[in-house]
């Protein structure tokens, strides 16, 4: 079922919680709302459920305009933060309970609803459990039936809301590549909501990463990281060091020292470099570098990472290097980055990124593709 | 290995000297036990039994007599028929009232959640009076209701609405902080999966609060049978007519009869006993079940 969502907008007591919200959602899609707390992520979902009713814009599902249905006609699969099971009632009762409030002319009997309640808790791999009570099960284990439960209305939609979020780390990474083998055998069209990027990237065919009630980028994971949109995005997706720089003649200069990096087209001013740890290099000295003070060393698992405080502002950026580079690092190192971004301070007109690869300044990549056009 | 054996070592505290941090000296403590108990001894476990001692003085027989006389029995009656239209009565409006405050957001909810508790903080007298200006025949409605036969005060009616005003926060009381506490996901998840509001309300809200339910349906009942003070004012103390049992009690007291008086008390007192029986014998048999409840999920 494909998801369309249209300049969806909802206000919370005049708080805004979403503003002019636009998505498209691909029939067998895998998609997962990324963002901190507060970016509307979690009310773009229950608005897609029906939970919410927007203020205003409109959802469809499929062709048809939903914006006006409830929750209870719109045939969805929601799976809530903390599983919201029926306490009292058994796991096989929990599962059918979908099919049990239906009309009677559309109510199977309750010899089928136990026997698609326990084909369920098969497809879920818990089998054998139908008479046990949400209270007995574990966090995993009621997370399946949760899900087994949305999955038994035969729903257009799988709605998740931090499907994993109430788990521990290791049961978390089980669940996932569980979730993703289930999503590749029954086809649904999924929508999840996570805070934690590692899930995104890992779990979803494209991220919609948000901010603040708006839609920052919308991509494949490896878009998401490679090419981030907007400064929220590199420094939400991934670590990221940020370089206060001025342009200046199409480069750019950390104080009045031009650090070899090629900022064409980009307007004269202020404007923040974006760089991850991996791609900056430690080089000999060289006048058009960035010239940084070694402030701390620290070896974390496979890899080293130096801090180091820029000349000329306070800024730090952070280095990964490989745990077996055993140079000395003290003092005043020089830095090169390898892969950049560039944003121009916000609010200015016509303000667009540069995209930067590459040891040489000369060799800049071309501008990424648009992806505001694919959100708007 | 050093840093082990320097912690084998180092000598654990001698377990019959070490207390919990929050624990009092024995002396603290039993001054404290003593002082409660004996609180509780003077206050509660003496009357109650001085009830009984008192109705039981003259023997059984005068006992029985006491309770079988017609005025008594028309008594115990009438608080059987009040307690049972005002109990049910409440439970529907604390549910309704419980349900709006937990689940819904409207202007005015603060000042519900205080009108809720105002017949605990009114004295009964008070709200008895109230009854007597709305419908009495001095009121606005009095001459209207004279002419049509309509009897309030010094009738049932009266006598039900003042225990219905003066027993109605027992049970929204018992339901508000659990409602509010289990918020409103399970019932988001019953309408996901289609269910209609009526199916939601039954087979999800319902089943999520029927101890506390009860639980405020029995602390209802137990005052509701109890009420004093609301319904001598509406009353009219009419013998055989318009009598509860605390009224009931009231006037043999003040007739001298004694151990009558004490024999009606008798059966209160029995009625509060059997419902914190039941309050408790509830607690112990569905602990798990409340505890879950309470702690959510």
């Amino acid at each position: 079922m494909d998801i369309s969502v249209r300049e969806l907008r909802k206000t919370f007591d005049r708080y805004p919680a979403l503003h002019d919200v636009s998505l498209d959602i691909q029939s067998g899609e895998l998609i997962a709302l990324l963002g901190p707390s507060g970016s509307g992520k979690t009310t773009l979902l229950r608005l897609i459920a029906g939970l919410e009713f927007p203020t205003s814009g409109s959802i469809f599902y499929g062709t048809e305009d939903a914006s006006g249905k409830s929750v209870r006609d719109r045939q969805v699969g929601f799976v809530f933060q903390h599983y919201a099971l029926f306490k009292h009632m058994t796991v096989a009762d929990n599962i059918g309970f979908g099919l049990k409030v239906r009309d009677r002319s559309k109510r199977p009997s309750s010899a089928e609803i136990r026997r698609r309640a326990s084909d369920l808790l098969d497809l879920v791999q818990l089998p054998g459990l139908e008479d046990r009570y949400p209270s007995q099960l574990s966090g995993g284990q009621r997370q399946r039936v949760a899900l087994a439960r949305a999955l038994a209305i035969e729903p257009r939609v799988l709605l998740l809301d931090e499907p994993f979020g109430a788990l521990d780390a290791k049961v978390r990474k089980e669940l996932r590549r569980w979730l993703r083998e289930l999503h590749e055998r029954t086809g649904h069209t999924t929508i999840f909501v996570t805070h934690d990027q590692e899930e995104a990237l890992e779990l979803s065919d494209r991220v919609v990463v948000m901010s603040q009630g708006r839609i920052e980028q919308v991509g494949t994971p490896d878009e998401i990281y490679d090419t981030p949109a907007t400064p929220f995005v590199f420094s939400f997706i991934g670590d990221s060091s940020e370089i206060p720089i001025s342009v200046s003649g199409g480069e750019a200069h950390v104080g009045n020292r031009s650090i070899g990096v090629f900022a064409e087209g980009l307007p004269d001013g202020p404007a923040r470099l974006f760089v991850r740890p991996h791609d900056l290099d430690l080089v000999s000295d060289d006048p058009q570098t960035i010239a940084a003070v070694v402030t701390a060393v620290r070896r974390n698992s496979g890899s080293r990472f130096v801090e180091a405080e820029i000349d000329g502002c306070r800024s730090k950026v952070e280095i990964e290097l490989p745990a077996d580079d055993m140079r000395v690092f003290e003092g005043r190192i020089a830095l090169k980055p390898k892969r950049w971004k560039i944003f121009p301070d916000a609010k200015r007109p016509n303000s667009q990124s540069v995209v930067g690869k590459g040891p040489y300044k000369h060799e800049s990549e071309p501008k990424p593709p648009d992806y505001s056009q694919m959100v708007s | 290995m050093v840093l082990e054996a320097s912690f084998d070592a180092a000598p654990a505290a001698p377990a019959e000297t070490w207390t919990p941090p929050t624990s009092e000296r024995p002396l603290v403590k039993w001054t404290l036990v003593g002082i409660a108990l004996a609180f509780l001894g003077f206050f509660l476990f003496l009357p109650l039994v001085a009830v009984f001692v008192e109705a039981l003085r003259g023997g059984v027989g005068i006992y029985f007599d006491a309770i079988t006389e017609p005025d008594a029995v028309a008594a115990i009656r009438l608080t059987l028929i009040v307690a049972a239209i005002a109990v049910p009565c409440n439970l529907v409006f604390g549910l309704a009232a419980a349900w709006a405050i937990a689940k819904f957001r409207f202007p005015g909810k603060s000042l519900l959640i205080t009108l809720i508790d105002l017949p605990f903080s009114v004295s009964p007298v008070v709200s008895g009076l109230v009854f007597i200006l709305l419908f009495g025949s001095q009121s606005l409605i009095g001459p209207w209701l004279i002419s049509n036969g309509i009897e309030i005060v010094f009738a049932i009616p009266g006598i039900v609405l003042a225990t219905i005003f003066v027993t109605f926060p027992f049970v929204a009381r018992e339901l508000i902080p659990l409602m509010q506490e289990q918020g409103t996901g399970d019932e988001e998840a019953a309408l996901s999966l289609g269910a209609s509001g009526w199916q939601t309300f039954l087979y999800v809200t319902l089943p999520n609060v029927k101890w506390a339910l009860l639980y405020g349906v029995l602390l209802c009942n137990a005052r509701a049978m109890g009420e004093f003070g609301a319904v001598s004012v509406v009353s009219g103390h009419i013998r055989g007519l318009t009598n509860t049992m605390p009224l009931h009690v009231e006037i043999l007291y003040n007739e001298y009869s004694f151990q009558a008086a004490f024999a009606v008390a008798s059966l209160l007192a029995l009625l509060a006993l059997i419902t914190l029986s039941i309050k408790s014998f509830l607690e112990w048999r569905f602990a798990d079940g409340l505890k879950a409840q309470r702690s959510g999920h």
